[in-house]
Order: C-alpha cells, then structure tokens, then sequence
C-alpha cells in the first residue's frame, strides 16, 4: 500500500539495522505523541524515550511523519544534540518553543554540561521556531551564512502562519533567532575531546542548508538533505540537491540522521530512494518542457510513478513540480 | 493592508524579535470564501468605473476563453491562460486585453495588447493573488466593445509572499532573457513560444524580518516583443506578475527572421533579447 515492490527491495537490502532504527523510530513516535496530548507549556520532565542515544552521546528526537497540526504540535523534524566532555551542541530545535523546551529537558537528563552552540541546519518552521527555548543557556546559534537572509524574508510568515497550523497555545512564544556564527564552507565546534565539523552546502533542499558531521562516532547528520519515508520538499535548487547528494554519497558514514525519518546506517546505499525521486522529477518534468507543456500539465503527470513510495507524497509532489518547473525552463 | 498592520508591531530587541497577537495575524490574512465573495462584489464596481467610465461590459460567452486552477498550489505561481475567439481584422478583433485581479493589492494585474497583424490574442502566464478573487479577464475590439469573462481563484498570500528559492542565482541572472519553443517555429504556421525574463517583480510588500523594512518594489513595466522589428504583443505589467515573469505567445511568423523582446522596470532597468526564428530545423 505504501512501498512499491522495488522500494521494499531497498528498504530491505540492509538486514536487521534499518528496522532498528525504524523500532527506534517508532517508540520515540508514540511516546512523543503521548507526551504531546497536554497543554504546550505542561511543566514536564522530558522523560526517558524522548530522546534516543543512536550513537555515544548522540541523542535524537524523531518528529512525526506528519503535516504540522495541532495534534502534533508542530513536532514533525528530528532534532537533538551531541555531548562532549566540556560542552553540549544542539542540532535543531524543533517547530514550536514547547519542543526546543522539551529538547532542553532532555539534555538535562542526561548532562549538566552547557549548551554551547545551537546549530540551525535551515531556514524551515519545523527545525528553527524552538530557538528562543535556548536562549537563557546563551549559545552561539549556528546556521549558513545565507540563513539570516532567509530567516528576514521568510521568518515573518512562518511565525505568523503558526498559530493556525499548531494551535494559538503551541505557537506561544514563537520568535526568531538568526545565527551569530554563520558558516562558508566548513566550520569546526569543539564541544571539548569532540569536534564537530559544520558544512554549509550549495543551494540544495534550501539556500541554507547545513550538515554537521560526528567524527567522534563517524555519524552524518544530514538534515534535510536526506528524507527517509516521507516525500522530500524542494525549496531551493533541484539540479544542486542532485550534486550535493553526489558529494555526500563520497563521504564516510556509519549512519546518517535524516531531517525527516529513521537513522540509515546501509550508506551511501540510503541515499538512493531520495536521489531516485528528485531524478524522476527532473526527467518528467524536462520532458513536459520539451514538449512545450505548461507547469499546469507537469503538475498532473511529473513525478507520480513515485507515488507510492513516499508519506504525504500528495500533499508535497505537485509543489516540488512547481518548483522544479521554473527551475528547470532555464536550462 | 491588515499584514502591514501585525508587522508593525513585532518589536526588535537586540536580534530577538517575537511576534505579538498571533491570532489576530491568521485571522487577517485570508478571508472565508463567502466574506470574500461579498467584499469583492464590492470592488468590482469601483474598479470598473475607474478603468472604463461609463462604457457597457458584455459577457464575453464562449469567445474568451479563461483557464485558471480553483485553488493553487501556490499563490506566488498561479497558472493563468486565456484565448479569445475573433476575426485576426475588422471591428470584432480583439486588440486589448485587460487582466483584473479584484482582490490583489494592485487590481489591474496587466493590459496584453495585440497588435493588427501581431499575435494571436492568447496567452499563457503566471500570476500572484493575495486572496481569494475573481480573476477578470475584459477584451477590448477594434470597433470598441467590451468583452468579459472571469474565474474565482482560491489562494491567499502571493503578492506578500517571499522572493524565490534561490537568492544567489536570482542575483547572477536579473535580468536574463530566455525564449523556450524556439526550434519548433516554421514560416506561416502558428507557433507559440515562451518568452521567460529573469526578475524578482518585487511587489514592495515583502516585509524584511532583519532590517524591518519592505523589500523595495522593483519589477517589470513594460515589456515588446517584435518580429522583423514589428511589435507583435506588448504589456503593460505591474506587482501581479510572478517572479520571473513568464509569457507564451503565439502568432504567425511570415518568413524566418528575427524576435526580439524589450523589457523595461521599475527602476530604469532595460534588457533585451533577439533570437533568430523560423530558420528551419536547428537544435
């Protein structure tokens, strides 16, 4: 119902691990969406299964694979942090303050240390709106050297846009932080005994994208430059999504952290689903432009033999197709 | 305009800013479709009297015809086409038409103009819509007749929206022209190309979160396109445009020869185009 035979081929090429993270991934859904039911600023402890330790002081939060709504709260990204011996780097932080809140008690469980730098893989509601729950821990917040420009022509909507996707209480607080430390090329944080490696990419899922990279544990959190499961959403550059998941595919991993979906640890094998789905995107919708078809005609036709690989692929293809559209009638 | 008004409000302390009366926000920025039904009724009649007077408007029937999606995907790209059925000469060809957008801060969307022995009068473009509206096409003949039909388009936010994905390319390209459909064009066949000009069309009501101003308006006027050096299809464009304004025109081209497109913006930018057409078969 959900897979196409060929993509239950791949999804079952790795034997026992992906299913792991998909069980990982399952139990973090459900204690998430149970501890989501009260009101946004319900005073509790994080508790254990918020968070899971998918590496040595890697912890992750999986988001639904869901639309954002008041039942989710907005909690549909995977967000975390990363523990080092003298300081803690937070890895997104969720699409309301009530999330990055929950985040931060999940760090506390675990660590006293101080959260020393939150990085902001992009500019999108879901992984950026649960900033403001870390400014009393004074981090610097990290983000691409093009995300300040993206947070001021965007931010505006997204935070005004809120209330009526998660509810007037869930989007309580809601504000944007811009990065003070912005990312060309590659950074370096030492959380003490443990570096990670920021990487701000070219124009790919957005103009903002960045990834992070555990040497420590030889994890790539890559964001939103890999969905697993739900249908990926082009806002930057399809041609340069392409590229950069041909870059990635050259880097060494021994798992990698989706923006959306479980861990992969079958690399660079997990990058295939998603690179299949953006070259079918660029091929139909090549071919409606050399025909002289219109975007109206691409949106009915392009991209649909995915169809039934992907979550929300309803709610997603035809805007990708847009935006796949006027990108590529330049070429 | 009601989202002007919340923006106003959010208050920048040090590089902090939180936004205040969310819901009055949400509320402001679409309408109902019933609501907006109603205060559109309302606007039409002020829109007409100020762009035709007196002058009578007849229901066009089944000589123009306007393709619009119900509700679009989104309201920064919305597809618009239209083709009006007419003598190419004489008192019933239709040499001007105007686009009105009824609920779109600038109404009057754009006015296509067809030249007698220009282009046929039909077109493809895309369009910004800010709310829910009535999308109004008014065909005017050589003889001076009114022809209109019009749609009602679902969409909220497309003239306040953000500019496009990818700010850096948009950067390196202002301006750049392409004509897509170029091979295809034979001597005295229809052919319909696409004219495609690289530009933010900013409205100067997309509100910048940092600076807390309105990104400047800055889009495109006018645009000509000629062929042998005759204009063939000219318009007169404002904010409701798209980014990257876009254009599919068609028309007839006696014998192979030149198409070339001006265009001209709001701030004094001009650029241009040519293509050499109908050539035979190449590339």
């Amino acid at each position: 119902m959900l897979h196409s035979a060929d993509a239950t081929r791949s999804f079952h090429r790795s034997v026992g691990r992906r299913r792991a993270g998909r069980q990982f991934a399952a139990v973090a859904l459900l204690l998430s969406s149970r501890l989501l039911l009260g009101p946004a600023r319900a005073a509790s402890t994080a508790g254990e299964g918020w968070t899971v330790e998918v590496a040595p002081g890697l912890h992750v939060h999986f988001g639904a694979q869901q639309e954002a709504d008041s039942a989710n709260g907005g909690d549909i990204a995977n967000i975390g942090f990363v523990v080092g011996q003298e300081a803690i780097a937070v890895i997104d932080t969720g699409g309301s303050v009530a999330i990055g809140n929950r985040l931060l008690a999940s760090i506390r469980a675990v660590s006293s240390l101080p959260v020393r730098y939150v990085i902001n893989t992009h500019v999108h509601p879901d992984h950026i709106l649960g900033n403001a729950a870390f400014l009393p821990e004074h981090p610097v917040f990290v983000g691409h050297a093009a995300l300040t420009d993206a947070l001021a022509r965007r931010g505006g909507f997204y935070i005004a846009a809120l209330p009526g996707t998660i509810g007037a209480a869930a989007a309580e607080g809601a504000a944007l932080v811009p990065p003070s430390l912005t990312v060309t090329g590659t950074t370096r944080l030492d959380l003490g005994g443990r570096i990670l490696t920021v990487e701000a990419e070219p124009t790919a899922h957005t103009d903002n994208d960045l990834i992070v990279r555990d040497e420590e544990t030889g994890t790539l959190w890559l964001a939103d430059l890999l969905f697993v499961n739900r249908v990926p959403a082009l806002d930057g550059n399809l041609g340069g999504w392409l590229k950069a998941l041909d870059r990635l595919a050259t880097l060494p991993a021994r798992r990698a952290v989706p923006g959306h979906g479980p861990v992969v640890e079958d690399w660079p094998a997990a990058l295939e689903p998603e690179r299949r789905y953006l070259e079918t995107l660029r091929r139909d919708v090549r071919a409606v432009i050399a025909a002289g078809g219109t975007v109206e005609q691409a949106m009915e036709t392009a991209g649909r033999s995915e169809a039934g690989n992907w979550l929300l692929f309803d709610r997603y293809n035809r805007r990708n197709v847009a935006a796949a559209f006027v990108e590529l009638e330049w070429e | 305009m009601t989202l002007q008004g919340l923006l106003t409000r959010i208050h920048r302390r040090d590089v902090v800013m939180t936004a205040p009366r969310l819901l009055l926000a949400s509320a402001a920025l679409t309408l109902p479709p019933a609501l907006a039904r109603a205060a559109s009724d309302e606007r039409w009649p002020s829109i007409r009297a100020a762009l035709f007077g007196e002058r009578p408007i007849e229901d066009a029937g089944d000589r123009l015809d306007l393709a619009t999606p119900p509700r679009a995907e989104d309201a920064a790209i919305v597809p618009i086409s239209f083709a009006a059925h007419a003598a190419n000469e004489g008192p019933e060809a239709v040499r001007h038409i105007h686009l009105i957008i009824d609920n779109n801060p600038a109404p009057r969307a754009a006015v296509f103009h067809f030249p007698a022995g220009g282009a046929l009068p039909q077109l493809a473009t895309r369009i910004r819509i800010n709310e829910y509206t009535p999308v109004r096409l008014i065909a005017e003949t050589e003889g001076g007749r009114l022809l209109m039909t019009e749609r009602f388009v679902k969409a909220a936010g497309g003239c306040s929206a953000p500019a496009g994905k990818d700010q850096v390319a948009a950067l390196a390209r202002l301006g750049r022209m392409k004509l897509n459909g170029a091979a295809a064009v034979r001597p005295g066949q229809p052919a319909t190309v696409q004219v495609l000009i690289s530009h933010p069309n900013n409205s100067g009501l997309q509100f910048d979160q940092m600076s807390r101003t309105y990104v400047p308006a800055h889009y495109v006027t006018e645009l000509a396109v000629l062929y042998g050096g005759r204009e063939i299809f000219t318009a007169d464009s404002d904010i409701s445009i798209s980014e990257d304004p876009s254009f599919h025109i068609t028309f007839v081209p006696p014998q192979a020869d030149t198409l070339a497109v001006h265009a001209m913006d709001t701030k004094g930018g001009r650029f241009e185009g040519s293509w050499p057409l109908g050539g035979g078969a190449n590339g």
